[in-house]
């Protein structure tokens, strides 16, 4: 078998039929920064029009369809991507695997994406335009009263879920049968355990989904009224459908998040991660809530008050394994021997402003005061806290501190930390206002407002170029180090971490732990 | 856009995290405190949660900067190893769960209250269209008055050619009425796809869902003009239709709903005259602006809608033309208009639309014509 250990094949072949997880976390890394960009390009035309109030650059109708593209592309496009692409880099080298468990199946569920995202962009080249419905695209907007290019957006989400199933199942067959010798469950890094619920979740949820468009499609091409009132359906059924799926999918998105920050606060506060146990089933417990919450998005709808009071519980009830995980956090650097290098400050970062976002969720999940907030800037300052300096801050912690290890190259410590402060001011200026103007009254999704919301939509405006523009840093800095970055040579590339993945070479091998490592038997974290 | 202007937008929310007073009235950072006890109960429970969680938060980041100020590495901070502790975790989520039942408690009254929408002596049916509302006054004997309500703000201000005026976009061209210290129920439905109308400072806010009947209340106070917007997708122009509530005492809305009783039937008597094409062109140029340029254009050149200008139904048969307007195209959104506006308004924009655009058919419709078609 010893001549089987090669390299990578030359060319373009190594990526198209690569099954190696290093090559194929790598591209979905590069595909999903891709969509971050083309979603932040669709984020900026939104700002521009909102620089002000009036007309100015496009028309309603096309302002609705950048809203819709923006939140498509970067929930499926950016975040989720991003994060599957970090399972497939890290997942094997945490738990001590050669590979992912299902390598062939692996390459087709990233290989189906671009197609995915190909159609659903080629969508504003349509007569009629791209969906312009909204993300949620509730019906009867997105079925009766869509545009053609509807029936191309429920294929492309179909493609996406496709993908996102089949890459849940690679990661828990991987989990549950590729562990290194004396890797228990409890001996897992956290990223891997947050990975293994978010997998769970994904294989739930992603159905529902795949259930809703297809209902949809049957609604417009078919003659089913699932969504029609008019033939005996229930238009605010697809908003329960949609939630089901919806509100999982929001902890889809933060957990590996999570995962990613349990991993870079201990390191870089030289001091192990507390209450590692707690943490686990604080994520469990947050996945099960995540199943019975889904309707606090419609304290609108109509719902009967016992419905109301049940679902405003439910979601309370989510603080209180959330803010374990925050204060276990904090302990975490509570007399450690901190440093801030890039990833710990975007790992601080994310804990300051995801916990503000944590704090207008809870403000959210009471009914009645939601009556106020619902469908208004504020709830999208709200969840741009927990989305962007969540999921985005923590992967972009991510790649500073994994970079070296993937490259054999140190990053620009400088230009990286150019890039937290403009990014952290850039994303304050840009959403913290928007929670003045949600409370003040300026609804979301609208392209034109009110003059009293001028100011503040402007400051927006301002802080939302910063922090794009402060993306073309990062991406400048990534390539700077892959193309000449000092060359690296420790394993273990920074001094406090832990983890198996820095006891292989840097730059990683393209395979690694062909042989299964030793695990040190006693219990790792307690 | 001048440089100063920057720097005031920039400077603003600055000066809010100092103090909202110093604060020009233009930049309102806060939930509007409202006029109706629903609307303070509210205000209140949001200032409460807010307050608790700025205490809380307070605590947190001042534990994480002290750690991040004196345990650092740079100052020579050797790490302690402790990394679990039973009894803190059992605090941390007991505590939180305590205080999650005191802030259920005023929630849940507060829900209930807003729910309650017994004992309301007036009934109003809220109907949302692409892109307006319609209000029915429902009424015992049948004697419904209803009227539907459109953005008043003109698309010379929207385009910026007109300087904005002070109600931009929170302008409608028929209020809808109600009278002070009275509780009133809104019945709310759509016509189309889901809207939902929400007055902030009266704190109502439902979704009217097509096929749905929901409800709501409010009894205000306090005289006065509240303005409001649509809060839910509801397509291209969901930014431009707005509510706008009138609360007049009881004696003003008598009159106002006897006034409009009487209005009904004076158009009914309208429809029955025969007008010029001057008159007729007139009013159609007005009725076009108000409820067909979103989608058909400034100068019918289609959009949203079909362009009208040498269009086939405009230039064709006036009945086929009619049927259109009437009764709407299904499927599309071209809605039926027939219950939408008074048969002189129809014929006047048939007539304008036949004419204007350099359609330049010289077909007069005149109201009862719109009548003879209604009745087939």
């Amino acid at each position: 078998m010893g001549d089987h250990h090669h390299g990578p094949a030359k060319g373009l072949s190594r990526w198209l039929f690569t099954t190696n997880h290093k090559d194929i976390g790598t591209m979905y890394l590069w595909f999903s920064f891709a969509m971050f960009i083309l979603g932040g390009a669709f984020a900026m035309i939104i700002r521009a029009e909102l620089f002000q109030p009036g007309m100015q650059l496009v028309e309603p109708g096309f302002f609705n369809q950048m809203t819709t593209l923006h939140g498509l592309v970067m929930v499926f496009g950016a975040i989720m991507p991003s994060f599957v692409g970090l399972a497939n880099w890290m997942i094997p080298m945490m738990i001590g695997a050669p590979d992912m468990a299902l390598p062939r199946m692996n390459n087709w569920s990233f290989w189906i994406l671009p197609p995915g995202f190909l159609m659903l962009a080629s969508t504003l080249f349509m007569e009629g335009g791209a969906p312009a419905f909204g993300w949620t695209f509730y019906a009867p907007l997105s079925t009766t009263y869509a545009a053609p290019s509807v029936t191309f957006f429920i294929f492309a989400i179909h493609i996406l879920g496709v993908s996102s199933i089949m890459g849940s199942i690679n990661i828990i067959a991987t989990v549950m049968n590729m562990r290194a010798p004396g890797m228990t469950y409890m001996k897992m890094p956290l990223f891997v355990w947050t990975w293994l619920i978010t997998a769970f979740l994904l294989v739930a949820v992603m159905p529902v989904l795949a259930g809703a468009v297809t209902m949809m499609l049957m609604d417009i091409h078919f003659g089913t009224s699932f969504f029609s009132a008019a033939g005996g359906g229930d238009p605010v059924l697809f908003q329960h459908i949609f939630w089901f799926f919806g509100h999982p999918e929001v902890y889809i998105i933060i957990l590996p998040a999570f995962g990613v920050v349990s991993q870079i606060i201990p390191a870089f506060s030289r001091k192990p991660l507390f209450g590692y146990a707690s943490m686990v089933y604080a994520t469990a417990a947050i996945a099960f809530l995540s199943f019975i919450v889904w309707a606090h998005h419609m304290y609108t709808v109509g719902m009967p008050v016992a419905g109301e009071l049940f679902f405003m519980y439910a979601t309370m009830l989510i603080a209180v394994p959330t803010g374990v995980k925050v204060f276990n956090w904090i302990s975490t650097m509570w007399r450690g021997a901190l440093s801030f290098e890039t990833p710990m400050l975007f790992c601080i970062g994310f804990l300051v402003l995801f916990t503000i976002g944590g704090f207008t969720g809870l403000m959210l999940s009471i009914a009645p005061a939601d009556f106020q907030y619902h469908d208004t800037y504020f709830v999208v300052a709200h969840f741009h806290y927990v989305m962007v300096a969540g999921a985005v801050f923590s992967m972009t912690a991510a790649v500073y501190y994994w970079l070296p290890k993937w490259s054999g190259r140190m990053y620009n410590e400088n230009m990286g930390k150019i890039h937290f402060w403009v990014s952290f001011i850039g994303f304050n200026i840009t959403f913290f206002p928007q929670h003045f103007v949600g409370l003040a009254g300026m609804p979301r999704r609208i392209p034109d407002y009110a003059l009293q919301f001028a100011d503040f939509n402007m400051m927006s405006s301002i802080g939302a170029f910063i922090y794009g523009a402060s993306q073309i840093l990062f991406l400048y800095n990534v390539i700077a180090t892959i193309v000449s970055g000092k060359r690296v040579t420790d394993d273990r590339v920074w001094d406090g971490a832990e983890g198996l993945e820095w006891t292989v070479a840097t730059p990683a091998p393209y395979h690694t732990f062909e042989v299964p490592p030793a695990i040190d038997p006693t219990p790792a974290h307690g | 856009m001048s440089f100063g202007n920057i720097i005031r937008a920039l400077a603003g929310p600055v000066l809010a995290f100092a103090s909202a007073a110093v604060f020009g009235q233009g930049n309102q950072v806060n939930m509007a405190k409202g006029v109706t006890e629903v609307g303070a109960e509210i205000y209140d429970l949001h200032m409460l949660i807010l307050w608790i969680c700025v205490v809380i938060g307070v605590g947190v980041f001042s534990v994480m900067f002290y750690s991040i100020i004196y345990h650092r590495k740079s100052r020579g901070h050797e790490p302690a190893q402790f990394h679990e502790s039973t009894k803190v975790e059992i605090a941390w989520t007991v505590v939180p769960f305590l205080i999650l039942i005191g802030m259920a408690v005023p929630a849940t009254s507060t829900l209930l209250e807003a729910y309650n929408t017994d004992d309301a002596e007036i009934d109003i049916l809220v109907t949302g269209y692409q892109w307006k509302w319609k209000y029915e006054y429902l009424d015992e004997n049948g004697e419904n008055v209803s009227f539907f309500s459109n953005l008043s703000t003109p698309q010379s201000e929207i385009y910026n050619s007109q300087t904005k005026g002070e109600n931009y976009l929170l302008e409608v061209d028929e209020p809808v009425v109600i009278p002070v210290d009275t509780k009133v129920r809104f019945l709310l439905t759509a016509n189309d796809v889901i809207h939902s109308w929400w007055v902030p400072e009266i704190a109502v806010k439902k979704d009217a869902i097509p096929g749905f009947i929901n409800e709501a209340w409010t009894k205000v106070p306090e005289q006065g003009i509240y303005r409001g917007q649509c809060t839910e997708l509801c397509g291209a122009y969901h930014g431009f239709m707005p509510v706008e509530v009138h609360a007049v005492s009881r004696e003003e809305y008598d009159a106002w709903l006897a006034a409009k009783r009487a209005d009904k039937v004076a158009q009914a008597a309208a429809a029955s005259q025969a007008l010029s094409l001057d008159e007729l062109m007139a009013k159609g140029e007005a009725v076009y602006n108000a409820q067909c340029m979103a989608c058909h254009g400034m100068n019918g050149e289609g959009g949203v809608g079909k362009a009208i200008a040498g269009s086939p139904v405009a230039l064709g048969d006036i009945g086929r033309h009619l049927d259109v307007g009437i009764k709407g195209v299904a499927g599309t959104a071209m809605q039926a208009f027939g219950g939408q506006m008074s048969d002189v308004d129809m014929a006047a924009v048939i007539t304008y639309q036949r004419n204007a655009f350099g359609n330049n058919t010289g077909d007069i419709v005149q109201p009862s014509d719109v009548v003879n078609h209604k009745k087939g």
